[in-house]
């Protein structure tokens, strides 16, 4: 569907623009920057901060007849608005011409933000918002050099906690109602609200009522001040240390676009990515920790028999034990698409069975969806599973009970939770190759440390079939592998094959070829590719229906 | 292909080398009844110049107070990464508690320190000064770091015009 153009003129300039559209967006796609606090895309428009004031005028027609007046030259006149109006609360229309750059609209910004500051206190040197925080950049901007202010400070409540992880400075907070307005068309309920008049303003919520919610610390991505800051970053490091790198949550198979913070090797948080199509602005607050899995309890050193070794001998032994035959592998649904591609290709050359386990939980019907893992739809359409998997391995626990199988080369899962007993993996050898300890990696005959999903390259399929990729945030622990390298090693070794190790962009090139569901899967860019999915609308998936998707009946 | 370089005729008073020779004398003769102008270093210190930039020290206030708020803009302006700050909120017991932010360890490298002085004029809180100490020496690499407690131990205090927190403690009480 075509959307409806208008003209306007912006700054003399004339510009075709998406009818419909607030000045403030209409300027932004035609790259004209209007400076703003309040507004926000995904939230409705409060007009509270007054920062967006523009000067704004219509092609003017006379009253009583309604007949375009026209002026000497015979062009038709602009009634321009007597005084500026806000871009954020003001549609575009036909024939608008709108300066964002005079000396009107410049004055009013300095006066809004001499305003803003006068009760700001000067925390900058403490506020972890600096370095990202918009009353900063506007100041530097478009703000004077000077404050005339000489009366004292008002003094509000600072160090408020507010649930469990977040803290409320209320002095810092220049009454935008971002986290008002959040919390009630978000989260459903009111949390939060201002108090008191004027100046006095004061951003504030009930001690002893229910703060917690999982999508709460939204609030403090929105905040465009230090008022809302996380507990768990808290005066952890400055942002303008940190690295960014886009990647995605792994926590389900919402697929929530992320971006992942790191310095020197280190990650400190995790925040989300703008993507209009999957999770617009936010992210749960329990996505934000999937990190902090990797902090304790990393699987670092290949071990044998519970000894540390290198990791290429470990290696070969694995593809020994292998070649003894009755291998299953037990693959899961946090590896990358083109790991499961090669997987594929693996159990296909050598005949080997592969075997998943779902995990499955509540599903929240907004971005924690009931699939806990974030690519069960790449092990569907590259082929590794036919069906969508239990929750336990039925089929390999009867068949290592029989002694069909005798090495299980197990990836990341815990076999003892996904349907085996603990005298089952007495009887069989297993191979762990994953990222954390657990109770499979303490019996295994032969630990492989892999990579992390911050540590590599790599692409996973959400619940609407939509392939998104993910870019390596930080160094592995030098004894890690990836699943590629590994895959490939074993496919060399036991499928007695002779190929140069391919790296992630080979294997999509390869896929792009061979699976015509994944044709261009290379070059997709930050919003990712939406798979026809149709061909699995028989299967039985548990995610409901929730923002942005729509589950297939 | 040579090439002829024309040289100049000397005069000849430039042939006998006296004038050379007896200028040459004078300003060595002069020199034995000139003020001296070296030192007897370890045992004479010299005289250093106001603004002279020596190893980077933190520093505290009148009141005793340690001044840096490990805003880490020095650890970001160091052109020689010699500064490392690890910042953490202080303790709620502290009587200081309300500045919220320190430094729970602040390292400085002299091995790496090139005395530009950068950290100081980034300082919002001026908390880290360049001291005059120029002779930095240790037996090791690790006796070149320099720990929290030991810069605040070599700065010293010094007076602060502002009281800048003062100033928000005050303010704050009375707004209450």
């Amino acid at each position: 569907m075509e959307t409806q153009k208008v003209k306007v003129n912006i700054n003399g300039v004339d510009y075709m623009v998406e009818a419909g559209l607030n000045i403030l967006e209409a300027c932004k796609s035609v790259g004209v920057e209007i400076p703003f606090f309040c507004y926000h895309p995904s939230l409705k428009v409060a007009g509270s901060c007054r920062m967006c004031l523009i000067q704004m005028g219509t092609p003017a027609r006379d009253r009583a007849t309604g007949e375009p007046v026209l002026d000497e030259n015979g062009v038709q006149k602009i009634a321009w608005m007597p005084k500026p109006v806000i871009a954020c609360g003001t549609n575009v229309s036909e024939g608008m011409h709108i300066i964002t750059d005079n000396e009107m609209v410049k004055d009013c910004r300095r006066g809004v933000l001499e305003f803003l500051l006068l009760n700001h206190p000067l925390d900058c040197p403490i506020c972890d918002k600096a370095g990202e925080c918009k009353l900063q950049e506007y100041t530097h901007v478009y703000g004077q050099e000077q404050s005339r202010y000489v009366e004292d400070k008002n003094v509000k409540r600072k160090k408020r906690p507010l649930g469990s992880k977040i803290m409320v400075d209320a002095e810092r907070c220049i009454q935008c109602s971002r986290c008002i307005r959040f919390c009630k068309e978000y989260i459903g309920r009111s949390i939060m609200g201002f108090t008191k008049r004027g100046s006095k303003v004061e951003i504030g919520f009930y001690d002893d009522a229910d703060n917690e919610s999982n999508y709460l610390l939204n609030i403090v991505d929105g905040c465009p001040v230090g008022a809302l800051t996380e507990k768990e970053f808290r005066f952890k490091m400055r942002t303008w240390f940190l690295k960014t790198s886009e990647s995605i949550c792994g926590e389900s198979s919402a697929g929530v676009n992320t971006r992942v913070w790191s310095r020197e090797g280190k990650i400190y948080r995790i925040t989300p990515r703008q993507n209009a199509l999957v999770n617009d602005m936010f992210m749960s607050d329990t996505g934000r920790y999937t990190f902090k899995k990797y902090e304790q309890n990393r699987l670092e050193q290949a071990k044998i028999d519970s000894t540390p070794c290198e990791t290429e001998y470990a290696i070969l032994r694995a593809c020994d034990i292998a070649n003894i035959g009755d291998i299953a592998i037990v693959a899961n649904a946090w590896q990358t698409v083109e790991e499961m591609y090669l997987l594929k290709d693996l159990s296909k050359t050598c005949n080997i069975e592969v075997f998943m386990a779902s995990h499955v939980a509540e599903d929240d019907n907004k971005l924690v969806s009931a699939d806990r893992t974030p690519n069960m739809r790449g092990a569907l359409t590259t082929g590794l599973v036919d069906e969508y998997p239990t929750a336990t391995v039925e089929k390999l626990v009867q068949k290592v009970r029989n002694g069909e199988v005798k090495t299980i080369i197990c990836f990341g899962e815990d076999l003892l939770e996904i349907g085996f007993d603990a005298k089952d993996l007495k009887n069989v050898n297993i191979v762990y190759c994953g990222t954390v300890e657990n109770e499979t990696s303490k019996q295994a005959k032969i630990c492989i440390p892999l990579k992390t999903e911050f540590e590599k390259d790599g692409m996973w399929i959400n619940r609407q079939f939509r392939l998104q990729r993910f870019v390596k945030a930080v160094d592995a622990p030098s004894g890690a592998v990836s699943d590629i390298c590994l895959i490939s090693e074993v496919l060399k070794k036991i499928g007695n094959q002779n190929f140069t190790t391919p790296s992630v962009n080979d294997i999509r090139v390869l896929m792009s070829q061979k699976i015509p569901m994944f044709a261009g899967c290379e070059k997709i860019g930050s919003m990712g590719m939406l798979l026809d999915g149709s061909n699995f609308a028989n299967i039985d998936f548990p995610e409901e229906d929730a923002i942005n998707f729509k589950k297939c009946k | 292909m040579a090439i002829i370089v024309e040289r100049k005729r000397l005069s000849f008073w430039e042939r006998t080398y006296l004038p050379q020779i007896f200028s040459g004398l004078y300003i060595t003769i002069k020199n034995f009844f000139s003020p001296k102008v070296t030192l007897e270093y370890p045992d004479q210190r010299p005289v250093l110049p106001v603004g002279y930039r020596g190893a980077p020290v933190l520093v505290s206030d009148s009141n005793g107070r340690n001044k840096c708020v490990s805003c880490q803009l020095c650890e970001f302006v160091c052109p020689s990464k010699a500064i490392k700050v690890t910042p953490s909120a202080i303790p709620e017991d502290s009587e200081y508690a309300f500045i919220e932010k320190g430094p729970s360890e602040f390292q400085i490298d002299m091995s790496r320190c090139i005395f530009c002085g950068y950290c100081q004029e980034a300082c919002p809180e001026q908390a880290i000064v360049m001291s005059t100490e120029f002779s930095i020496n240790a037996y090791s690499r690790a006796g070149l770091l320099r720990k929290k407690n030991d810069l605040y131990k070599s700065g010293g205090v010094v007076p602060d015009r502002i009281m800048k927190w003062q100033k928000v403690k005050e303010n704050s009480q009375k707004g209450k």
